[in-house]
């Protein structure tokens, strides 16, 4: 009676062992996926960028500095992404969040250029292309969150060791100018009559 | 506040999170019930023949009878149609589906309106962390929207004209969140196994109640050998008497059951999916915009088959049941009422259900 009994722990010991071992190392390849999926965004906004700025050039030259502005940010996270570590890729990503949202408050600012179809294709893209960004970054996040809980609690947390599992760093916003709202300073942005 | 109000405001005020999980539960309670129903269909009528018909050979050893129900031939026939049905559903149901609205696959846009709507079912695919479904435009002036596809590597997400023209992008990218839930979730393909479900028994009934119309009913002989055979035993006879007589009632009241909890499945998969909108986009607000302009236009299909109302974003075809709670709303209404379902998404968003004007804190809301 004594080992069937013993028997019977062991094997449900084992069937939840399996159970919470292989839920950890499959949220932990979810969120290295996540993780990654961040820099496959990132990247395609880089490849972006310079077809988008070709094709507004014309119609926007009077806004030179705000292209210019988000030519060299795009150029500053290249090279980070290149050579930096994390941190400092995050810094000039950051940044170039920074220039591409004054471009399009810049955009909103002006009606009959948002009229022109090449403007309103900009300001499609360039959304879709911060919220791709935005929500890569919520999932990594998501991820990474239910990773962490399932370390911390019970009864996965007694399998955390066996499947070398380490809590994961949320993505957060690091830069204090990303984190405040853009202000649009209409007085100084109005175009030549 | 009554009872009732007080429990639906403990649901609505409840985060995605925590709606999501309560919603899984609820499904799960479902199938499961689902399953053991049919089941009991099938094999407990085998058992009951099984218990007969091995008392019976007891009391008839002597003049020969050895037929006793061993090999459970009544469940393995019905899970047999059922399998079959079910697999005529996922191969031909998506697709078939997508041919019958007479929808056109977006690969390149043409307008602006097409490159809007690819940008957000990608931007919802990143957030999902789900392969981007074949996107299919449907030339109709309701607005609205449907997912389909058993499997997650072959979805579909079809929108109508009628949607890119009326939403706003935040709107539209709730519903597409939407239609994500369901193909993350795999509803599409738990809705086709239920419906073949729903269909094998309510087949199984319609031909066994001509059956008996027309006399000669197997069942009846049945109970006769169950309830004749031998008098040595007569509480083991009184049971499966009960047994058969419980086991008839279910086949009789089985249509209603199957369908009444397959609609309830199919309704708590649209309050996840809502959930799981929520948590893609973390603007459950504007899909609670979306769903009461949806809700509020009086265009009907043209192209989208009565059939498929259950899997469009809200019924386009306006049934009174889906405004009404009860038992006969119960069994007839595809989606919740458009009411509870912008409730709770106004919840989540800390909103106030009736005027979606933010709410300082959830706090702040169970005091008033």
């Amino acid at each position: 009676m004594v080992t069937l009994i013993l028997i019977v722990v062991i094997a449900l010991f084992a069937f939840f062992g399996i159970g919470a071992y292989n839920r950890l190392v499959s949220l932990k390849n979810r969120v290295a996926n996540a993780w990654k999926q961040i820099d496959v965004q990132l990247k395609r906004r880089h490849d972006l960028i310079p077809n988008l700025v070709s094709t507004v050039k014309g119609a926007m030259n009077f806004e030179r500095e705000t292209l210019e502005a988000v030519i060299s940010a795009r150029n500053q996270a290249i090279s980070a992404s290149a050579t930096g570590g994390v941190a400092e890729t995050a810094a000039a990503e950051s940044h170039l969040t920074g220039a591409l949202g004054r471009l399009l408050a810049v955009v909103e600012a002006y009606p009959d250029l948002k009229a022109t179809g090449n403007v309103a294709q900009l300001q499609e893209e360039l959304t879709a292309t911060e919220n791709k960004i935005g929500f890569a970054r919520q999932l990594y996040n998501d991820t990474a969150t239910q990773y962490n809980i399932a370390q911390q609690t019970f009864p996965t947390m007694l399998f955390a060791g066996m499947a070398a599992a380490t809590p994961a760093a949320l993505w957060e916003i690091t830069d204090e100018a990303e984190r405040a709202l853009p202000k649009v300073d209409l007085s100084l942005t109005l175009p030549p009559k | 506040m009554t009872a009732a109000a007080v429990r639906e405001f403990d649901r609505s005020s409840r985060d995605l999170f925590a709606q999501q999980e309560a919603n899984r539960k609820a499904s799960r309670r479902l199938v499961a019930g689902f399953v053991l129903f049919f089941a009991w269909l099938g094999f407990g009528g085998d058992f009951i023949w099984y218990l007969a018909s091995s008392r019976a050979a007891e009391g008839a050893a002597v003049s020969g009878w050895a037929g006793v129900h061993v090999f459970p031939g009544l469940g393995l026939t019905l899970l047999a149609v059922a399998a079959a049905m079910t697999w005529w559903g996922y191969k031909f149901g998506a697709t078939s589906l997508i041919h019958a609205t007479g929808a056109t696959e977006i690969t390149e846009p043409t307008t602006p309106q097409q490159r809007q709507l690819l940008n957000v079912v990608d931007e919802m695919c990143v957030a999902s962390g789900a392969r981007r479904p074949r996107v299919w435009l449907i030339l109709e002036e309701a607005p609205n929207a449907f997912a389909t596809g058993v499997h997650a590597e072959d979805s579909h997400l079809a929108v109508t004209s009628g949607l890119l023209e009326s939403c706003t992008r935040d709107e539209l990218q709730g519903v597409v969140g939407h239609e994500m839930g369901h193909i993350v979730n795999l509803d599409v393909r738990l809705m086709t196994l239920l419906t073949a479900l729903v269909g094998v028994v309510a087949l199984v009934h319609n031909a066994s109640s001509r059956m008996m119309r027309f006399g000669g009913s197997g069942r009846g002989r049945r109970s006769r050998s169950g309830g004749g055979g031998g008098g040595d035993n007569k509480g083991a006879g009184v049971l499966v008497v009960v047994l058969l007589v419980v086991w008839i009632i279910s086949w009789a009241i089985a249509p209603l059951v199957t369908r009444y909890m397959m609609m309830k499945v199919g309704r708590s998969r649209e309050f996840l999916a809502d959930a799981m909108s929520a948590q893609f986009t973390r603007n459950p607000g504007a899909l609670a915009d979306a769903l009461t302009k949806i809700s509020a236009s009086t265009v009907k299909p043209v192209f989208i088959p009565k059939s498929s109302a259950q899997l469009c974003i809200t019924d386009p075809f306006h049934s009174a049941w889906d405004e009404r709670t009860g038992r006969f709303a119960d069994l007839m209404a595809t989606h919740p009422p458009l009411e509870e379902r912008v409730a709770r998404l106004r919840g989540m968003a800390y909103q106030d259900a009736g005027t979606g004007e933010s709410v300082q804190s959830p706090l702040s809301m169970s005091e008033a």
